[in-house]
């Protein structure tokens, strides 16, 4: 075929190849291109389809702790889910088709289960076959200014230890007071019963039943004068207090303060007895002062 | 190796790149003697010897074991996960067996291409799954490990069922495709930062259904079974897939192979119509090979399919070296 390219003189026969091409013969060749760009299109749309869910993404997922920031996440991440294997509360899951490129891609959503630290020393980031989670970020990624944490975290349930900390380096997001108006404390209101109700699936660890093994939420009934839970079950030392004050018909109420020791965890999303909850995660979201 | 064998393994590389198999240009005495004798000189024996081999020869020994493998494999993940054995953590495209580190390798080349960064752990699982394949035999991780293979050979079933009934027909596509989609989702990942495979690749949405949960995403395994019952058989398999490419080059050198034997073969080509990859059986079309024994070409999934129908025992495994060594 380059011999003909190549040659000069005009060529007497009439086909390429030399020998006859029937009408048929070049009719299934025609097919067959056809067919394969058919499979081509296939394959590649659906592929590049991937695209379209990042393109129109309101939301952003809360990814598991020490993920890397969200593009490189997604084209670090191997898809294996043994971040979720690890996970003694089932607080990972993987994606589905929905989200595009982030197919089978691990991320947590806080208010069915937040991750509360269970495993004391975030297992799920020593899993990691391909640095996706990482205690330390290599060289060339540059850390967003407020993700960082002023220093390791403190794990409450871990305080009596001689390594109370987490290896944490930078936040997952970040707590805030979304609804303020629906907030109990804010309100001057207690609670009393299963902070989710009976049918909630979500487990925690609440170390002066068990240190080691966490139990549902439902089974750990409360009773408050004045509801405090998301400061209460904070698994992260100084992360969130409360500041009472007085309300214009003389009830004491408490406004929620959310400190920069915050990794965003979730917890306080999970464990908000009002529906929606009136405190949730920003996930991704930086420290502002 | 003789100098013949070896080009024609060459040319089976370049068949597993898409090219079409050819006439050998070349044939040893050896292997031309016998194609000598084959021809035109059936007696009453050989035939009657032929009809009884097709009467007594029906196997499917390699097809047992190799589903009882595959599907051992995938339980193995399963179960590691449900049962909290922890002998297999993760999924096929990453994973733990006992503690050590295994990484797909075109999941791991995807990701290293789009993240454009490796972690020691990527780099130890990736070089002990290529040298496991290697030694294995390339494809071999197709037919025996993954489970869109053993779907797929479930629906190539109704395929050849409907085909049968005239309902289908089989529609070739040019196997050139499958190197220019490696070529195409390599690119896509450095360019576009995105492991864009991973979302679509078939291997990996199963593994994961079947150890986290099922998805919306078996919505595609679904329409490429699909498009393979109705439309084009095995086509993922044959013409798509960038995984099955990977392997394949991991099997060039590999010591696990099908070998075939071509003094007793009848020429007629049973084990091309159950082939996954037939090119490389072209080999046993009259005439066409060129030493009385030679390997099949590294395109070949070592599925044992071939081996299972053929009636003379002309087509069988061998390790190489293992059985000079013996």
């Amino acid at each position: 075929m380059s011999d003909n390219e190549n040659d000069k003189t005009p060529a007497p026969e009439p086909a390429k190849g030399g020998a006859p091409v029937s009408r048929e013969r070049a009719r299934q060749g025609r097919r067959k291109v056809l067919r394969t760009i058919l499979l081509t299109g296939g394959v590649l749309g659906a592929g590049l389809s991937g695209y379209l869910p990042l393109v129109y993404s309101r939301t952003h997922r809360l990814r598991p702790p020490g993920a890397l920031d969200e593009k490189d996440f997604l084209s670090s991440c191997i898809k294996c889910g043994q971040c979720v294997q690890v996970c003694p509360v089932n607080a990972i899951k993987l994606a589905d088709l929905t989200d595009g490129f982030g197919v089978g891609v691990p991320y947590i959503d806080a208010r069915e289960q937040a991750c509360d630290f269970s495993c004391d020393a975030v297992q799920c980031i020593l899993a990691c076959p391909t640095g996706s989670l990482t205690y330390e970020k290599p060289d060339f990624l540059p850390v967003r200014e407020g993700a960082a944490l002023a220093q390791k975290p403190t794990l409450i349930a871990k305080m009596n230890d001689p390594e109370p900390t987490l290896n944490m380096t930078e936040r997952m997001g970040v707590a805030r007071l979304t609804r303020p108006e629906s907030c109990l404390a804010m309100k001057g209101e207690g609670f009393k019963g299963q902070a989710r109700g009976p049918d909630f699936k979500g487990t925690m660890r609440y170390t002066k039943v068990d240190r080691w093994k966490p139990i549902p939420v439902a089974d750990h009934p409360y009773d408050l004068e004045l509801c405090d839970l998301c400061m209460r079950e904070c698994p992260i030392a100084g992360a969130i207090s409360l500041e009472k004050f007085t309300g214009p018909d003389g009830k004491t109420r408490a406004r929620p303060i959310v400190h920069e020791n915050c990794v965003g965890c979730g917890v306080c999303e999970m464990i908000c007895p009002t529906e929606p909850a009136s405190i949730t995660i920003v996930a991704r979201e930086v420290w502002k002062s | 190796m003789s100098k013949l064998l070896t080009r024609r393994y060459i040319d089976q590389i370049k068949v597993m790149f898409g090219k079409e198999p050819a006439k050998p240009a070349e044939i040893s005495p050896a292997a031309q003697t016998i194609h000598f004798y084959k021809k035109n000189n059936r007696s009453e024996i050989e035939r009657l010897k032929h009809i009884r081999a097709h009467e007594t020869h029906k196997s499917h020994k390699w097809r047992n074991r190799r589903w009882a493998t595959l599907i051992f494999a995938n339980l193995l993940f399963v179960f590691s996960y449900w049962l909290d054995i922890q002998v297999l953590e993760g999924s096929l495209t990453a994973s733990r067996f006992v503690g050590f580190h295994m990484a797909d390798l075109n999941s791991a080349l995807q990701v290293m291409l789009a993240h454009k960064h490796i972690i020691t752990n990527l780099v130890i699982g990736t070089a002990t799954v290529l040298l496991l394949w290697a030694l294995l035999g390339g494809r071999t991780f197709c037919s025996w490990v993954c489970p869109y293979h053993l779907v797929a050979e479930w629906a190539e079933k109704i395929h050849l069922y409907l085909a049968k009934k005239k309902l289908v027909t089989d529609q070739p596509i040019d196997r050139r495709l499958r190197t220019v989609f490696w070529i195409v989702f390599a690119l896509l990942a450095v360019i576009t930062g995105y492991t864009v495979f991973e979302a679509i690749s078939p291997t990996g949405i199963l593994s994961r259904a079947l150890i986290y949960g099922a998805g919306l995403s078996l919505l595609w395994v679904v329409a490429l079974l699909f498009f393979e019952i109705f439309f084009s058989r095995r086509a993922w398999c044959r013409y798509a897939c960038p995984i099955g490419l990977t392997y394949g080059v991991v099997g060039i050198l590999s010591p696990v192979r099908i070998k075939y034997k071509l003094e007793g073969c009848f020429h007629e080509g049973d084990c091309r119509k159950v082939c996954l990859v037939p090119h490389v059986l072209d080999t046993v079309i009259k005439g066409r090979a060129v030493e009385p024994e030679v390997p099949l070409g590294p395109d070949c999934t070592r599925c044992g399919l071939c081996v299972d129908v053929c009636p003379t025992g002309s087509l069988s495994f061998e390790v190489k070296g293992l059985s000079k060594l013996l």
